[in-house]
């Protein structure tokens, strides 16, 4: 093609040193001016497997077998589904058999991909040439037929003279998609305010503090100094929305010296000799806050690493949650047993939009 | 006389009896004998446990006194060591988090400092001077116990801190909560006894001696069992994943396409 005559003259050695030459020193960034030249293509340069029939042969060999390859994986991948199978509870051999299936499908698709790319870059035809584009505009004949159709269509079907119809096909196609976005308001709850269900958990007065997730209730004289205790709602097991439930009340019991304790006023009574009960659900988004570090008294979020004190009420002091945690009023009933005074003083977890 | 000697060559009818007589006298005694002698020995230890607590003694002022105090009752430098037990010794000098090469956030594991004879010395003086909790009892190390209870025991108590696969994690201002695998089964119970460091405490009504042994029992099902989804790279969750993925994954891709796209020479 076009390109023949300019890579005729130029042997294939001299070529890169033919087009350095031919653009100069570099222009950076500068704009060119008109007295530079354009400098063409560069020459086509023949491929070695063109020039020596022995690499030709070579490239031919190569594409073949990684042809034979593929098929290679195929009936390995076949052969290892029969000869590693999956037996039960055996995770090493759950973990062969993927291991080599995957490895002949991988091989079998990828001895395709290779050999062919190969195939098509060492072997076939290796030619340049050049397909100019059609003009993208239409000529003017076309635009004004196309033009004419349209006012043709308009006057036909009168959807420019007829408001009242185009108007009213306009309403039903914006209130076509409004039955989706009912279904919606299915996946929230159906008759409870979604704003009293945040508000509110399982914690009432008298519910014993019980084990996560055996539901053995806990003495105060369990809870050592330095321990920390998952604590779940008495009888949430039972409960048919357990999860629902759980991800509200879930919380945090630990014992610390009751010296260390910073009590602002108001919540002397929320704690028992040194222990307090916090929620676990951070005030950021909602992640179970459970990294207890028994000597520094931090409690941190694992998600955004927002770091609660639990001696000064598990106030932030890094991250990005803005609220203290939720303290849970305890105390101890007579049998001796931890139990809740009353449900969070205030709705645990994230901020939403209707929250006091 | 050939007959007589046929007769001389069969056995007594009586020989096999006389035989497992002789075999049962035999173990029976030497079992006896054995057992004595373990009773002997062991009547050695208690004897000889005033000497090793005063062997713990010498090593525990040589080598612990200048942080704890002399009388363990902490310094400016180190807590008091009353009523930790001999758990936290034999965890906290087992592991070599102690002595303690330098302050810090948080007491590093090194090369374990003492011998398994001086370090039993040490836990024997420590728990000589106040009661605290005791190394825990063989049965309860030997990761037999229930897997599934022990995962879902640790989910709820460890995961947080430790990764759910026992990879460890981090945890404020430089310290960080180590990784579980390769930790022997008595550190692993202790630790979850005595609470080292910034570690909480799980006492025994937290988790009953039979919930740490399914703990433990866990911790060591996932060390001995391979993933069954391949290579755990390092078990440090999505975002370890997410990113072998972007480097070798799409640097694979690159590359192809750069091999794809490029004129054959």
């Amino acid at each position: 093609m076009a390109h023949d005559e300019v890579s005729g003259p130029h042997s294939a050695a001299s070529d890169s040193s033919a087009v350095e030459t031919s653009r100069g020193a570099s222009t950076g960034t500068a704009v060119i001016g008109s007295d530079v030249v354009n400098p063409g293509e560069p020459p086509h340069r023949k491929r070695v497997t063109d020039l020596d029939p022995k690499k030709n042969k070579h490239a031919e060999r190569t594409v073949y077998t990684l042809f034979y390859l593929s098929i290679a994986g195929s009936i390995f991948a076949v052969a290892s589904y029969m000869a590693f199978p999956i037996e039960d509870g055996d995770p090493a051999a759950l973990r062969l058999n993927t291991l080599f299936i995957g490895v002949g499908i991988a091989l079998a698709l990828f001895g395709i991909g290779l050999g062919a790319v190969h195939w098509g870059k060492a072997l076939m035809a290796d030619k340049e040439g050049i397909d100019l584009r059609h003009p993208v505009a239409g000529s003017a004949e076309t635009q004004a037929r196309a033009i004419e159709i349209f006012d043709e269509a308009d006057r036909e079907s009168g959807f420019g003279r007829r408001t009242l119809i185009r108007n009213s096909l306009i309403g039903a196609i914006i209130a076509f998609p409004l039955p989706g976005l009912v279904l919606f308001r299915g996946l929230g709850p159906q008759d409870q305010d979604p704003v009293e269900l945040l508000s509110h958990t399982m914690w009432k007065k008298g519910s014993r503090l019980t084990l996560d997730p055996s539901g053995t209730p806990v003495k105060a004289a369990d809870v050592t100094i330095g321990s920390v205790f998952h604590i779940i709602p008495e009888g949430l097991n039972e409960r048919e929305d357990r999860l629902e439930q759980k991800a509200k009340a879930a919380v945090l019991l630990m014992r610390l010296n009751p010296a260390d304790l910073n009590i602002s006023p108001g919540r002397e009574s929320w704690s028992y000799d040194g222990i307090v009960a916090y929620s676990k659900i951070c005030t950021h988004v909602g992640c179970p806050v459970a990294l207890y570090e028994q000597q520094t008294h931090h409690l941190l979020c694992p998600c955004h690493q927002s770091t609660f004190d639990v001696v000064n009420e598990c106030e932030v002091i890094f991250g990005p949650a803005k609220r203290p945690l939720p303290q849970l009023p305890i105390e101890v009933d007579s049998e001796g047993y931890l139990v809740a005074q009353s449900d969070f003083h205030e709705p645990v977890g994230p901020s939403f939009w209707e929250r006091p | 006389m050939a007959r007589k000697s046929r007769k001389a060559n069969r056995r007594h009818p009586l020989a096999t009896v006389v035989l497992i007589a002789i075999g049962l006298v035999v173990t029976g005694g030497g079992y006896a004998l054995f057992s004595s002698t373990t009773t002997a020995s062991a009547d050695t230890n208690t004897a000889a446990s005033q000497s090793v607590i005063d062997e713990g003694e010498k090593l525990f002022a040589a080598n612990c006194a200048s942080c704890h105090g002399l009388d363990m009752q902490g310094t400016a430098d180190g807590p008091s060591l009353i009523g930790v037990g001999a758990a936290a010794v034999n965890f906290q000098v087992g592991t070599g988090r102690m002595p303690m090469a330098m302050q810090g956030p948080q007491a590093m594991q090194k090369p374990v400092q003492f011998t398994d004879e001086q370090t039993a010395a040490l836990a024997a003086y420590v728990a000589s001077i106040s009661p605290g909790p005791a190394i825990p009892d063989e049965s309860l190390l030997q990761a037999d116990g229930d897997a599934a209870n022990g995962g879902e025991l640790f989910r709820v108590n460890c995961a947080m801190c430790h990764n759910v696969a026992g990879a460890g994690g981090a945890l404020t201002e430089g310290k960080f909560a180590p990784e579980l695998t390769g930790v022997l089964a008595t550190h692993i119970y202790e630790a979850m006894l005595t609470g080292p460091q910034n570690m909480p405490v799980f006492n025994d009504d937290n988790l009953s001696p039979e919930d740490k042994r399914d703990i433990i029992t866990y911790l060591k099902y996932i060390e001995n069992n391979p993933s069954p989804g391949g290579n755990e790279l390092g078990s440090l969750g999505p975002v370890a994943e997410g990113l072998f993925v972007w480097i070798f994954g799409l640097g694979a891709v690159i590359g192809l396409m750069v091999w794809i796209t490029a004129k054959s020479n």
